[in-house]
């Protein structure tokens, strides 16, 4: 018995979730915010592997009685992360557009919404 | 909310909060023995079934194809965002700056990876049906292809090279290529995505059919998305830098 993998998805997921809590800088929360989607990563392949499982691709080894990890959640983590990177691109033009309106990227210091 | 009160209430939530994720998780069977019956389904479907060796990409491509396309949507939705946030600076402002790096041999050599990487990104989307890779994957490399121009020769070749008039066209070109083709199989009384052509010869390039061709507009909606956005923020650094 062994859970230790998911249990390190719990402890990523709330590394990142105080890191957005407790952060003065918006370039450091979209680390964090990314660091939180890492987690389920780790959790979607930790569910996918089978012990002694080899990868499911079958270009020269036989389809039947063969031990391969779970290829769906591994295609959920594949198009995750490279969507997760667009995503921090915006989140970071965000960061400079807020920068050049307060000049401040601390969020404590951007204090009210304005037109 | 003070900062020292709102970090001691996050503490006490996230207690909780994790609390109940591993006593969720905890009920999951343990690591490696979880024997999931749709991933089976397909390590024995996409062979025969597809006439694709890698499984990963049959679920990307075929089996779970609409949910990509919204994946795919959500990469071209960001990519349009930070263009529109960051239109202030246009590509004629920075058409003129060189920002070149003031050694040879570093520019010699990376225009040389430039090249490599290219070759390396078009395999990995090439051969996505067969071994490891696929559109999604190859696109993000290919993408760094010009990024390396870049880093390591200049601002204005790699403008000339990938400036918004490239990419977006490219991106374009790709997401709507994907929902194309999800289109003609509707059109001829398939499903969404589903393959309409013949499956050609196992483990050849050109095996798979349409799901090869979702797979190379894939790859470039990834590629254009990916270019895009380092264009705009390249753009954005050197206007600040020069300032334009």
């Amino acid at each position: 018995m062994s859970y230790l993998p998911y249990a390190l998805s719990v402890w990523l997921f709330a590394c990142g979730l105080y890191g957005i809590v407790s952060s003065r800088n918006l370039i450091h929360i979209t680390v964090c915010v990314s660091i939180c989607q890492s987690a389920t990563y780790v959790l979607l392949l930790a569910i996918g592997y089978r012990k002694h499982g080899t990868a499911p691709i079958f270009s020269d080894i036989p389809t039947k009685g063969r031990t391969v990890v779970d290829p769906i959640v591994q295609s959920l983590t594949l198009t995750d992360i490279v969507v997760s990177v667009a995503v921090a691109a915006l989140l970071l033009t965000f960061a400079l557009k807020t920068f050049e309106h307060h000049h401040s990227l601390d969020p404590a210091e951007i204090a009210g919404l304005k037109g | 909310m003070s900062r020292r009160v709102r970090i001691a209430l996050f503490l006490v939530s996230v207690a909780g909060v994790s609390a109940f994720l591993l006593w969720g998780l905890a009920g999951l069977p343990s690591f490696g023995d979880y024997a999931g019956p749709y991933g089976d389904l397909i390590s024995n479907l996409a062979k025969p079934q597809r006439h694709i060796a890698n499984a990963v990409t049959a679920v990307v491509f075929d089996y779970r194809g609409f949910d990509t396309m919204g994946e795919e949507l959500i990469l071209f939705g960001a990519a349009s965002s930070v263009v529109m946030l960051l239109r202030e600076t246009r590509d004629e402002d920075v058409a003129d700056i060189v920002d070149r790096v003031r050694s040879d041999a570093t520019n010699a050599l990376s225009l040389l990876a430039a090249l490599a990487v290219l070759v390396v990104g078009l395999d990995v989307v090439a051969h996505g049906l067969l071994t490891p890779g696929g559109g999604f994957q190859g696109g993000v490399v290919l993408a760094a292809a010009f990024l390396i121009v870049f880093l390591g020769v200049e601002f204005f070749a790699y403008n000339r090279l990938a400036s918004t008039s490239f990419g977006e066209p490219v991106e374009a070109f790709g997401a709507g290529g994907y929902v194309g083709l999800g289109l003609v199989s509707l059109a001829l009384g398939l499903a969404f995505l589903e393959n309409f052509m013949g499956l050609g010869t196992f483990g050849r390039l050109t095996s798979g059919g349409s799901v090869l061709l979702v797979n190379f507009s894939s790859g470039l909606a990834v590629g254009g998305g990916f270019l895009v956005i380092f264009n705009e923020f390249l753009q954005e650094n050197m206007a600040a830098r020069y300032g334009r």
